[in-house]
């Protein structure tokens, strides 16, 4: 098994579930995080106070697949969440030793 | 037992015309009244949840709570000090600099509780068609919404046992004598003549001076120019400051006393055309010079205007109005911006930028621009009009109040620091005045 952990634009996710779901991703946790990388900060103005705000507004989603599939879900989040503008995301693979349905304590790929 | 002193001399016509306020069978104006009662309540609007809003989503998150509490609590405070002895102070014979304790504890309320209201005595009363009450109420929400305004000035490190001990004090000890000296028949700035209809040197210059003072003395917040102090929610603001725009109709056409005649009305009008017109020049001002139109400027805009045509309202006409607007937008948008970092003090949400910087602008604009007939009375049948010497005036009153303003904040915020301290610790400070003056976050 496979987490696939990837950081996108939070205007992304919408596209990106749906590329998602015809591999046969049966589950998703998104959480809203804040970062930079190359993309830098933006400036804000209050009544003439400048502020470089560092860290911008980004989606973190974590998915949980069997290592069947997880290229193919790399591939998809790489391909949709794409924008081709700089500060578009990344994504990290890791490998995954147990998973356990809490409803049911179905183990490893079955609780997938 | 009141009478209407100045009709007296006047002959059978003009005495019989201001019959309504005439002695002991007249009757309270059920039109003038039901304005003023309303009137009442859009002023108190302004302060909660107007200002409170407003300047609440202006702080950062952690101090969102404190700085809601602090126009929260002093609406209850000024409220109890006003009845006790504010409105005493302010609004009674007394002699030229304030007023006696005749009302003390609203001593005498009880008598013509249910007759029109005669404020002051001899050839200068006021005479009015509503009662006392209603009255003294409406002057009680101009006395919450001062002190209000200048915690603008020290919001994010303010003491709450600070704020409750200053408000209290500086509501007696100067906004109820500026108020006589200014809105009082006796007092000496009404007496030399200068024009105030609304409260552009009793609430603004007043509150934007002290805010001032107060910034100076409590000294910069905790990494203020190194670290983000972003508005937490700018959205709370604009509602805020949407709901000051509309109160403001109570604050200017209520300041006419009354619905009668076409004050009320042209106070109104003038009110909205400078509000506009000051938004417009604030955000297109910030436009040509910082590349963007704010959201925070437009409101901004809108608070500026307010406040400069607050003293003219009631004087002007609608074409003065949007030049009073323009050059308020201007003003407060360089009072904010340049003026604060030129010369260095942090005035946390520009109490002194905008309410200090623009109320002056009013003020002295309003013996430029004033309009005779629309302050024609029996005592001065040609109203009062805009002159060079009607300027002197105004700038004669502006100085007193800064003056006055000035000096006793100095003198009440020191006497606060000796009695409960004014400022929190660094450390509470960096961790935010909800938790550690109130204990409780917004979420």
């Amino acid at each position: 098994m496979k987490l696939v952990m990837a950081i996108i634009k939070p205007f992304k996710l919408d596209e990106v579930r749906d590329a998602l779901t015809p591999l046969g991703v049966q589950g998703l946790t998104v959480t809203e995080v804040k970062g930079f990388g190359r993309q830098k900060g933006q400036t804000e103005i209050y009544r003439g106070a400048e502020y470089q705000v560092s860290f911008l507004p980004k989606l973190k989603i974590e998915v949980a697949v069997p290592s069947a599939i997880a290229d193919a879900v790399v591939e998809a989040i790489a391909t949709t969440a794409r924008s081709d503008k700089i500060g578009d995301g990344k994504v990290f693979v890791f490998d995954l030793e147990r998973a356990v349905r809490i409803r049911t304590g179905e183990a490893d790929d079955a609780a997938l | 037992m009141r009478t209407l002193a100045r009709a007296l001399p006047f002959a059978a016509a003009a005495f019989f015309a201001a019959g309504p306020a005439f002695a002991e069978d007249a009757k309270v104006d059920t039109g003038d009244a039901a304005w003023m009662l309303t009137s009442t309540a859009l002023v108190l609007l302004m302060t909660i949840p107007g200002l409170a809003l407003f300047y609440a989503g202006m702080v950062r998150k952690k101090n969102v709570l404190a700085t809601m509490a602090q126009s929260f609590a002093i609406t209850a405070l000024v409220s109890v000090a006003w009845a006790v002895v504010g409105y005493s102070l302010a609004f009674t014979d007394g002699n030229a600099y304030v007023g006696d304790l005749s009302r003390l504890f609203l001593n005498g309320i009880a008598t013509n509780w249910d007759k029109p209201f005669t404020l002051g005595s001899g050839d200068a009363a006021v005479a009015m068609t509503i009662p006392e009450s209603v009255f003294l109420m409406f002057q009680m929400t101009f006395a919450i919404i001062t002190p209000a305004l200048i915690t603008g000035a020290f919001a994010d490190r303010v003491k709450f046992s600070a704020l409750v001990v200053f408000s209290l004090l500086w509501t007696v000890l100067v906004y109820s004598p500026v108020a006589h000296w200014v809105w009082q028949p006796a007092g000496w700035i009404a007496q030399l003549g200068a024009l105030d209809f609304a409260g552009g040197t009793v609430v603004h210059i007043n509150a934007g001076v002290a805010g001032l003072v107060a910034a100076l003395v409590l000294g910069k917040r905790v990494g203020y120019g190194h670290d983000n102090m972003a508005p937490y929610n700018l959205a709370f603001a604009v509602i805020g400051a949407a709901m000051l725009w509309v109160g403001w109709f109570g604050f200017n056409a209520g300041s006419a006393l009354g619905a009668s005649g076409g004050r009320a009305g042209m106070a109104m009008l003038v009110t909205q055309l400078a509000a506009a017109a000051a938004t417009l020049a604030w955000l297109f001002g910030e436009w040509m010079t910082k590349g963007k139109p704010s959201v925070l400027g437009a409101i901004s805009g809108a608070v500026a205007g307010l406040v400069a045509i607050t003293p003219a309202s009631g004087y002007v006409l609608p074409g003065a109005a949007m030049i009073i607007g323009v050059v308020a937008g201007l003003a407060g948008f360089w009072g904010a911006t340049a003026l604060k970092h030129w010369i260095g003090y942090d005035d946390s949400l520009d109490a002194f930028g905008v309410h200090g910087v623009c109320g002056i602008v009013g003020a002295l604009l309003t013996g430029v621009f004033a309009y005779g007939p629309l302050s024609a009375s029996t005592a001065v049948p040609a109203g009062l009009s805009g002159s060079f010497d009607q300027f002197v005036t105004q700038a004669e009153a502006v100085v007193a109040v800064i003056a006055y303003s000035a000096v006793m904040t100095f003198i009440l915020l020191k006497v606060t620091d000796v009695v409960v301290g004014l400022r929190v610790s660094a450390e509470d400070e960096r961790e935010g005045l909800d938790v550690t003056q109130h204990g409780e976050r917004i979420a």
